[in-house]
């Protein structure tokens, strides 16, 4: 889960990581007041969930009331390469002297926390990074050891910080690994690390992402889901306890299994179609996740055909078949199914489908069979659909 | 001699007790791995079907001479139970289980590595299955026959439809091994490759990845330098859409890796045959395998 600016900075609050003052809003009235509380000049900032927000006018310093206003109507509701901005953050003004870049992320090939650190912070870090590889200074950490006061010295060091700032930057970095750590993060990124006119450092922004499987160990920041900034269809999959991305096809693709789902989307488009969704069912999906995956894939109304997919290994094909039975039953399906099913409880499931005998459904012998047959049967992808 | 798994097997499974570890524990069973003992803590004394079960691994290991252990108990006690059974001396732990948090799977990781002698697979993983000899898992075995190609994956489903369509052209497999599609997981596609390369029942490799990581370009180096055996690759998600954006670090760790196009074109590159589909892939190795004898 990525969080917001805002959302990241609470995190980093808690954990004594210095920020700016700021307050949410989420309505130009509200920015308002929240300005003229934290007193001029401030920040007001979009909230959304994608870098380049200054780049495309979503961040603008505001000297007074009517600034504050003029930036809060014009960044609310403004769109960030493909995301709608919500809500703002404002903010007290900081006054710039140095912009560093700090981060602590997985590195899953080396398979350790990895932390870095750079004196060139501000905007295109990743060109800056391209460019210049030693810009950036890396340092891995062992995860039984954590990390120490002598890593965050040694990175800022070897990067060149300021001397007088070495140490505040260094207690940072620790500070930051302890979000990391105790937050169950997958990345925690500061994109400027300021250094103020009077030698202060403090997070200017932060970008942290939260690993979903650990969400149980922390039900304070199960609050930051932010269900306005979802598709409908991926927020109703996820109420349903489904993997689901919407894609702009007409097929849709309902299948077990991360691989063999995307796998399915090769082999569709390969065949000549435009798959609508991608939908695993998951491990072990019962009936009842079965007729809530193909509710959520018919509530897209650009699907004409529907591709059953499922290898069964823990999942059973005759609980997928049953689910399948029952979702017509419940619901209003007019489009054509093809049914590939292999695996655990294949002939079970198969025999549930023959005495069904469901007006419709088209049982395909391979998954090439079936990703061929649907695309036959979805036909092209109607005009109006595209746009 | 297969890999992994075999006749000398002897499992613990850790949550023999639970629905899933049942049902799979003895189907594990019915396909002729010895399966002698389960393990949940408060349970001990009791059986499944024949089955005892202990409250700790150590006592199970201790009783039972098991050397292998099947995780099947849920997330949030899962790597705990790697622990235990590495700790109970368990060279080989197979789990299962899916969601573990990230970080639980960093400790866990590091503190096998520093023990060395112990191996990990998974965990979201389907396990291991040695044709005619041994299943640990939720593989569906009777798709499977004995032969001579390795197969090894990141993804279950996708190993099976793989494997399905190898075994429709009359050939079989050594050992499948998927290896588990979380950012950490014990073994990697170049330690089963290497595994493979010196097992001599293994006459090719097929080697299933997808999107995300660099795992697939690393092998990829790996087999150029130290593989003599044959290797086909398939990569899923050509057309699959963008995955979440790691913010500019993931973007400085991983520049162009990652795509289904780089990891094909890297392995490509290095001699290793891409089938575009499970069907071709199996049409590869067939002709490499026909061609041979």
């Amino acid at each position: 889960m990525d969080l917001l600016e805002y959302q990241g900075k609470q995190l980093f609050r808690k954990h004594g990581v210095p920020v700016p003052e700021g307050r949410h809003a989420d309505s130009v009235d509200a920015a308002v007041a929240a300005a003229d509380e934290l007193g001029y000049p401030v920040v007001v900032k979009a909230q959304v969930k994608i870098g380049g927000r200054g780049k495309a006018g979503g961040i603008k310093l505001a000297r007074n009331r009517d600034e504050a206003r003029a930036h809060a109507e014009a960044i609310l509701g403004m769109d960030i390469r493909g995301f709608t901005v919500h809500e703002l953050w404002i903010e007290r003004a900081s006054e710039i002297e140095e912009e560093y870049y700090a981060a602590v992320l997985l590195d899953r090939s080396a398979k350790r926390p990895l932390v870095m650190l750079s004196r060139m912070g501000g905007m295109d870090v990743e060109e800056i990074a391209a460019r210049d590889p030693q810009a950036i200074v890396r340092l891995h950490i062992d995860p039984l050891l954590g990390f120490q006061d002598f890593h965050g010295r040694r990175l800022a060091f070897e990067a060149g910080i300021a001397r007088d700032v070495v140490r505040p930057v260094g207690a940072i970095l620790g500070k930051l690994y302890e979000v990391f750590i105790r937050e169950d993060a997958t990345l925690v990124e500061v994109n400027p690390l300021l250094v103020t006119k009077s030698r202060e450092v403090v997070a200017l922004d932060a970008k942290v992402t939260l690993d979903d499987n650990a969400l149980w160990r922390h039900p304070d920041s199960a609050e930051f889901r932010d269900v306005s900034a979802e598709d409908p269809q991926e927020r109703m999959a996820k109420e349903r306890g489904l993997q689901y991305v919407k894609l702009d096809g007409n097929v849709g693709i309902l299948g077990n299994g991360a691989g063999l789902v995307m796998s399915t989307l090769d082999v569709v488009a390969q065949a000549g179609g435009k798959p609508a969704n991608f939908c695993d069912a998951g491990g072990g999906a019962k009936a009842d996740e079965i007729v809530a995956a193909v509710e959520v894939i018919l509530s897209d109304p650009k699907v004409t055909a529907l591709l059953f997919n499922i290898f069964g290994g823990i999942t059973r094909c005759d609980e997928v078949a049953r689910g399948l039975v029952e979702a017509f039953e419940r619901l209003d399906i007019s489009v054509p199914v093809v049914v590939r099913l292999d695996g655990t409880n294949d002939e079970e499931g198969r025999r549930i489908l023959a005495e069904a005998n469901l007006e419709g459904v088209h049982v395909a012998k391979t998954m090439l069979d079936a990703a061929r047959r649907v695309v036959e049967l979805a036909g092209p992808v109607p005009q109006e659909a595209r746009a | 001699m297969s890999i992994l798994v075999g006749e000398h097997t002897k499992l613990v499974v850790s949550g023999l007790t639970g629905r899933e570890g049942s049902f799979h524990g003895l189907n594990n069973r019915r396909y002729g791995t010895q399966v002698v003992a389960g393990v949940t803590p408060g349970k001990g004394g009791s059986d499944v079907e024949g089955i005892p079960v202990f409250d700790t691994v150590h006592e199970a290991v201790a009783e039972t001479g098991a050397n292998t252990s099947m995780i099947f108990v849920p997330p949030r006690f899962a790597a705990d139970a790697i622990l235990e059974a590495a700790d109970a001396g368990v060279e080989l732990c197979i789990c299962i289980t899916e969601g573990i948090p990230v970080h639980d799977m960093l400790r866990v990781y590091t503190q096998l590595k520093r023990d060395g002698r112990k191996r990990l697979i998974g965990p979201n993983c389907p396990g291991v299955l040695s044709p005619g000899k041994a299943n640990v898992g939720i593989i569906p075995a009777h798709f499977f026959k004995p032969g001579s190609v390795g197969l090894v994956s990141r993804s279950g489903t996708l190993t099976y439809q793989i494997g399905n369509e190898i075994a429709q052209r009359g050939l079989g497999n050594s050992t499948i091994v998927g290896i588990g599609g979380d950012p950490i997981v014990g073994s990697s596609f170049i330690d089963i490759v290497q595994m493979f390369e010196e097992d001599p029942e293994t006459e090719l490799i097929v080697l299933v990845g997808e999107i995300g990581g660099d795992e697939e370009e690393r092998t990829a180096d790996f087999i150029a330098e130290n593989v003599s055996k044959p290797v086909v690759g398939y990569i899923a998600g050509f057309t699959a859409p963008p995955g979440k954006t790691m913010g500019h670090a993931g973007a400085i760790i991983s520049g162009s890796k990652g795509t289904a196009q780089a990891k094909a074109e890297a392995l490509e590159a290095r001699g290793v045959r891409v089938g575009r589909n499970p069907t071709e892939v199996a049409e590869i190795v067939a002709e490499i395998l026909g061609a041979r004898v």
